[in-house]
């Protein structure tokens, strides 16, 4: 075992440029797909933070009693999907709306009353789905007597929704791609340098080496390949992700985005998974050598 | 004749039956029956194409004969399954026509090759690697790298390699090819020392010189065919 390490390593070293090639390789197929990754994780973790701050706001018909608002926060309270309703009278409205106007706010004092209705404030629920889920909770809602209207963000929710669904699928489609594209383009490497130690095989071979002492070497050398090529592909790919953390930090969307890299067991899981894919490759690529 | 036969049988450690070989039309070798006694010296000479490399050849299959039959200390060729084939070359200790050194590799780990491809132990390997090197004067070269060395230099390490794995038989291809007289005996004197320590020589060579100063057996190859077998 010792032996054969020190043999593999040996090898690697004489054979520096080919092992490089191979490893970029890799770097690159791992660093494509952690980026696809790396989006989906965080599309679905935005959705998520959006998600639990998604409201809906219920306004009440004009000249609605106490008590038939009492009546409909029970009733909204009962309703599934609805975690919490805040009720938010016209005149905290108003309050609101000027804090909003801050120094455009004495437009307001022309107003000879307050024009802004009763309302609801509404916190969904996060296992509401946004796409099928929002649209029949408005529908319950709006049923209730005293609520003339329920106002939410539902267009882009959606929209988004779609979205990240769509990418969920392509993503998996397009992992399962990259996957046999890297075995393929590993396999392709291995046989590349197999190819042009040839007469170093046919030598070792000459002198009685068996095929599985040959062999050996390469199987490791896969497996290192394939975890040094995820390293690389993922040091590259947290850079990335550290100039873009910093871009968002300081644009605009601060607040609706917060970013966030692979955890430690995921990374470990991409590293071991491209060993499996390094040995994999080598398996191929010596197979068809070794006929 | 028969009776003669009959003794060589039992000590020879290579015999070859009615052997043909075929480069597509071209005959390489035709009809070559003979036997090689254990610890014999044997010369196999004849003109650039005769058939000497060939014949070497198909003794560690390197190449699968046409026709006919080879022993090879017991075993039968034709019948050795494919992952055998190694064990068979272990038996041999070859010094290639054209050295075959691995240039990627030092001249210390081309020879260590060998055994460490016999799974020898690291320290043993070590041990022994440095003494066939020094058996051939190249122990301060362990280092270097085939191509930085001249011809009589990477022959000798063709040498150590060959002999490293204590072989029955050492396979000679044209081993003073290239060199000058001094070099050529330097090489020449080490090969007998090896058969005086046991082991079978089979040497494949045009050289005169090494032919003309020896009484060993010599083995005359023309156009593929066994021209004499002079034994003396
Ligand atoms: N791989 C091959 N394919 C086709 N023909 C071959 C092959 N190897 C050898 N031959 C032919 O077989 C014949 C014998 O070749 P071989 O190499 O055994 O000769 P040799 O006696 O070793 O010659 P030399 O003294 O030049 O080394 C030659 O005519 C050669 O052209
Ligand atoms: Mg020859």
């Amino acid at each position: 075992m010792k032996q054969h390490i020190k043999r593999t390593v040996k090898d690697i070293l004489t054979h520096r440029f080919l092992n490089a090639v191979t490893i970029v390789t890799f770097a690159f197929a791992v660093l494509i797909v952690g980026a696809f990754g790396l989006f989906f994780i965080n599309a679905n973790h935005t959705m998520d933070t959006w998600k639990k701050g998604i409201r809906m706001l219920v306004y009440l018909k004009p000249g609605t009693s106490e008590a038939a608002r009492l009546d409909a926060k029970f009733r909204l309270q009962d309703i599934a999907g609805v975690k919490e309703a805040v009720f938010v009278s016209k005149t905290e409205a108003l309050t609101n709306l000027r804090e909003l106007m801050k120094n455009r706010a004495s437009l307001l004092d022309n107003l000879r009353e307050n024009p802004l209705p009763d309302a609801f404030e509404i916190t969904i629920d996060p296992s509401v789905r946004p796409e099928s889920g929002m649209s029949s909770l408005a529908e319950r809602i709006t049923a209730l007597s005293s609520v003339e209207e329920v106002e939410y963000g539902q267009k882009w929710v959606e929209r988004f929704t779609g979205f990240v669904n769509l990418f969920k699928f392509t993503g998996y489609g397009l992992g399962c791609l990259f996957f046999i594209a890297t075995v393929f383009i590993v396999a392709n490497t291995i046989r590349l340098v197999l190819y042009s130690r040839r007469e170093e095989i046919e030598i070792m071979r000459l002198v009685g080496a068996t095929d599985r002492f040959i062999k050996e070497p390469f199987y490791y050398q896969g497996l290192i390949q394939g975890a040094l090529g995820s390293a690389v592909g993922l040091l590259v790919l947290f850079f990335i992700y550290l100039s873009m953390v910093n871009q968002v930090d300081k644009g605009f969307a601060s607040d609706l985005i917060s970013l966030r890299f692979f955890d430690i067991g995921v990374i470990l899981e991409i590293v071991l998974i491209g060993m499996v894919v390094g040995w994999i490759g080598s398996f191929v690529s010596l197979k068809q050598f070794f006929r | 004749m028969n009776n003669h036969a009959e003794k060589t049988d039992k000590n020879a450690i290579i015999r070859m039956f009615h052997v043909h070989m075929r480069y597509d039309a071209k005959h390489a070798l035709a009809d070559i029956s003979i036997d090689i006694t254990k610890n014999e010296f044997v010369f196999i000479t004849g003109p650039s194409g005769a058939g000497k490399t060939t014949l070497l050849k198909s003794l560690y299959l390197a190449q699968p004969v046409t026709e006919g039959q080879i022993l090879v200390d017991g075993m039968n060729l034709s019948r050795i399954p494919k992952r055998r084939i190694p064990f068979l070359r272990r038996k041999f200790g070859i010094i290639f026509q054209d050295f075959k050194l691995i240039p990627s590799k030092t001249v210390y780990d081309n020879v260590a090759l060998v055994l460490e491809a016999m799974g020898k132990k690291p320290r043993l390997i070590q041990k022994k690697v440095k003494s066939v090197l020094r058996v051939v004067g190249m122990e301060d070269r362990a280092q270097a790298y085939p191509l930085s060395l001249s011809g009589g230099e990477q022959q000798r390490v063709a040498v150590a390699r060959a002999v490293a794995g204590d072989p029955k038989i050492i396979l000679a291809d044209e081993p003073t090819g290239s060199l000058d007289s001094q070099s050529a005996d330097t090489i020449f004197t080490l090969l007998e020392m090896f058969h005086t320590r046991g082991a079978t020589v089979i040497i494949a060579t045009h050289d005169q010189r090494l032919i003309e100063r020896t009484s060993r057996r010599i083995v005359q190859l023309e156009a593929g065919r066994l021209q004499s077998v002079a034994d003396i």
